[in-house]
């Protein structure tokens, strides 16, 4: 079975692509890339999707989600997570390990891949956890969790405090060529925090959580990774600081990569004012300066991947006072739509380096297939139309919640159909 | 600069048309000074041998107090009762917040009684914000964590303007716990924007960041000062805030004694204030920690004449978002 995406702009950083062309899928992988109108003799066993008007990239992929599954299936069920990536345009994702229970060992592992294969949506990527329930102690038996299919390994919102213990773990993991995930923070220094510490928690008598925060545990993390040669991703990094801290690690040759999520990069700490528990993340909204800042280190190549966070909460958790409400947001939906609007219809950053950072710098800095759309790669493809408009609008959301700080903007870019492994498991409705 | 106390609008010609009266900061000039203006033809009301006018006869206030709070409900009940509204006091202890309540419930079943107003004081800031977006009665917020405490700032207002005539132009110090102190962020609001000049003062653990940028335009009208002395230097006006025993377990100061020697105000420190300086704090009181005896009980405090005034503001508070459309 064929399949031609015909005529769309075929953008492919991992190839520096970017022209008007025809995609030939063949079963689950690519044939080839054919330049627009040649003739290709349209036989019965040959689909064709128009794609003119339309930008064709490599399927999206998500470093960060939280799937809920096992144990809190009222937010998000693997199946509900992994159909909302489709309609976001992304065709992996990984999943992050703080389920109930933690991911923290090969059954937990299992499970999750299973769930995900039955779903048939996205390819769902487990990341084990850095120890045992994440609770900063022992190790957990990521050996294990890797032959299972864990690609990382992270105990991401319980951030492991021990710094031997955190010295161990890279060690470790580096033996076993598994990436660390850190959610940088200090929880002694921003503890019974609940927003960025900044002019806005001081004007709303909300405790902060400062970036120094955020920053000692990044230069923490760069310095340890420097010591074992291990990887180090950090994720949803937040403050100025904290990439710069990044950027002069990495001319030290320290393996550290990073992702930012679409909130950071669009809302600022103003956005609490109102109260609204849907600007409640953590890492929290920043101040503009970081947020100006993070977008020019977007543009110029320094940050490694845009990654969603996507966190789901029931309405009834975020219904309740401010500094009580639970940290997080889903964002599988919106990202693409957030990010054009705020990063490429702005003049800001570019459209192949947008996807570059949605697509190949998300693979490499997991090592996981995919983002590219090279000869013989699954044939993960999206297909987006960069200029439709759409008010986001939480009760279509595929996803089973709706936490979201972007009810109601109106975004410009839109997901038209998704393929994974060569088959259509999106289509947007005309 | 239009300044309170030389506007003599009476609150008939000056419509208040708030739902909801939530903090100081989104308050214009305007409405200060109505509801000023409004408390000082209230005040009369409690001088008189019966206390009680008709004017809200018939309406219902709610008083839902989830923290502990003697004297504000009781002004507040006291300030509904001498209007003639039905006023009912829910406090923790009785509420169903302790049993997992969510805020949608609470304020549904609030509404369901068909209160007029709901004074509300909650720990966490922004509720009176959330409950407004979820019922029709007028909220009114009796402070909510570090945000805001809107009328206890009015009343500190009507308290400084009976006592010098307008608040523009004023120095005013506010000394001590900063950081947790909604009387505090409140009183900067209105007293700046009424013109005063306000000094911060306290440890700089109790200061929190950005807290010179609280204001638009700060620059002249708020300074945060390195030492109380420099605060208190030549001040018409200095407001002292209650400390909690709890923040020395924080580590934000060594122990209430040395407190009390750093930022404790004595009647030798105030020697440096104006000459008429007045001394305020918005209670209870620690005695020989951050205000000592003899200053509490000198002429120059006004500690209680704030609590008095405290009822009048109220019943201008009440009788503006919920009085007006009965006449």
């Amino acid at each position: 079975m064929k399949l031609l995406i015909k005529g769309g702009r075929i953008i492919d950083p991992s190839q520096q692509i970017d022209k008007v062309a025809d995609l030939l899928i063949e079963g689950d992988r690519i044939d080839s890339i054919i330049p627009a109108n040649s003739s290709q003799s349209p036989s019965s066993e040959m689909r064709i999707f128009d794609a003119g008007g339309l930008v064709v990239v490599p399927g999206f992929i998500d470093l960060h989600v939280h799937l809920r599954e096992p144990g809190e299936e009222y937010k998000e069920t693997i199946a509900s997570g992994a159909a909302a990536a489709v309609a976001g345009g992304f065709t992996s994702i990984c999943a992050m390990p703080n389920t109930k229970p933690v991911n923290d060992h090969a059954s937990v592992t299992r499970y999750i891949i299973d769930k995900a294969r039955e779903a048939g949506f996205a390819r769902v990527y487990p990341v084990g956890a850095i120890t045992r329930e994440s609770k900063g102690e022992e190790l957990a038996e990521m050996a294990e969790m890797k032959a299972a299919g864990a690609v990382a390994v992270s105990d991401d919102g319980r951030p492991v405090m021990d710094s031997q213990v955190v010295r161990h773990a890279l060690e470790y993991a580096r033996d076993h060529d598994l990436v660390m995930v850190d959610h940088c923070q200090d929880v002694q220094l921003s503890a019974g925090g609940v927003i960025n510490e900044g002019r806005y928690s001081t004007l709303l008598g909300l405790k902060g959580m400062s970036g120094a925060a955020e920053e000692s545990h990044v230069n923490r993390d760069i310095m340890l990774a420097k010591l074992t040669g291990a990887r180090v991703h950090i994720a949803h990094i937040s403050t100025s600081n904290s990439v710069k801290l990044v950027a002069a690690a990495r001319e030290n040759g320290v393996a550290v990569t990073c992702e930012v999520t679409p909130h950071h990069l669009a809302l600022t700490d103003a956005a609490v004012v109102g109260f609204d528990t849907n600007t409640k993340m953590n890492p929290p909204l920043r101040s503009e300066e970081d947020r100006r800042y993070l977008i020019e280190k977007v543009a110029d190549g320094t940050i490694d991947a845009i990654a969603t966070d996507h966190a789901p909460h029931h309405s009834d958790e975020k219904m309740l006072e401010y500094d009580r409400a639970p940290f997080g947001v889903v964002g599988l939906e919106t990202a693409l739509g957030v990010t054009l609007t705020v990063l490429f219809h702005t003049g800001l950053v570019s459209l192949p380096r947008i996807i570059e950072m949605l697509t190949i710098g998300p693979a490499r800095a997991f090592a996981i297939p995919g983002g590219t759309l090279a000869v013989g790669a699954p044939a993960d493809v999206t297909v987006f139309d960069p200029n439709r408009e759409w008010v986001v609008d939480p009760q279509r959301f595929r996803s089973k919640s709706r936490n979201t700080p972007f009810a109601g903007w109106r975004l410009r870019g839109a997901v038209a159909a998704t393929f994974v492994g060569g088959r259509e498991v999106f289509r947007a409705r005309e | 600069m239009i300044r309170a106390g030389s506007c003599t609008r009476s609150a008939t010609e000056m419509p208040f048309n708030r739902k909801d009266l939530l903090g100081i900061r989104e308050l214009s000039v305007e409405e200060i000074t109505t509801i000023l203006d409004t408390a000082e033809s209230f005040k009369e009301v409690s001088a008189r041998s019966i206390k009680k006018v008709p004017a809200l006869r018939g309406k219902t206030v709610i008083n839902l107090f989830f923290e502990a709070s003697t004297r504000t409900r009781t002004s507040f009940e006291l300030a509904a009762k001498r209007l003639s509204a039905d006023a009912v006091n829910i406090s923790t202890s009785t509420s169903s917040v302790s049993k997992g309540e969510s805020l949608i419930d609470t304020a549904q079943n609030l509404q369901a009684m068909s209160p007029d107003a709901i004074v509300i004081r909650h720990p966490s800031p922004g509720v009176p914000q959330q409950l407004s977006r979820l019922v029709s009665a007028s909220i009114i917020n009796g402070g909510d964590g570090a945000h805001e405490h809107p009328t206890q700032a009015l009343l500190d207002a009507f308290t400084i303007r009976e006592h010098k005539g307008q608040i523009g132009g004023l120095q005013i110090a506010i000394v001590g716990d900063i950081m947790h102190s909604r009387v505090a962020r409140s009183n900067v609001h209105l007293l700046t924007r009424l013109g005063a000049h306000v000094r911060i003062a306290g440890p700089r653990t109790l200061i929190p960041v950005a807290y010179d940028r609280l204001i638009e335009n700060s620059e002249g009208s708020l300074t945060i000062c390195d030492h109380i002395d420099e605060a208190i230097a030549g001040s018409d006006v200095v407001m002292m805030l209650r400390i909690q025993r709890e923040r020395m377990s924080d580590a934000f100061f060594p122990s209430l004694k040395e407190y009390s020697i750093q930022y404790g105000l004595t009647l030798r420190r105030l020697e440096t204030a104006a000459s008429d300086c007045i001394v305020m704090h918005p209670g209870p009181v620690n005695r020989g920690v951050e205000i000592s005896s003899d200053v509490v009980d000198s002429a120059r405090s006004l500690i209680l004449d704030q609590v008095t005034n405290g009822v009048a503001v109220r019943m201008a508070i009440l009788f503006l978002l919920i009085g007006s459309e009965a006449q």
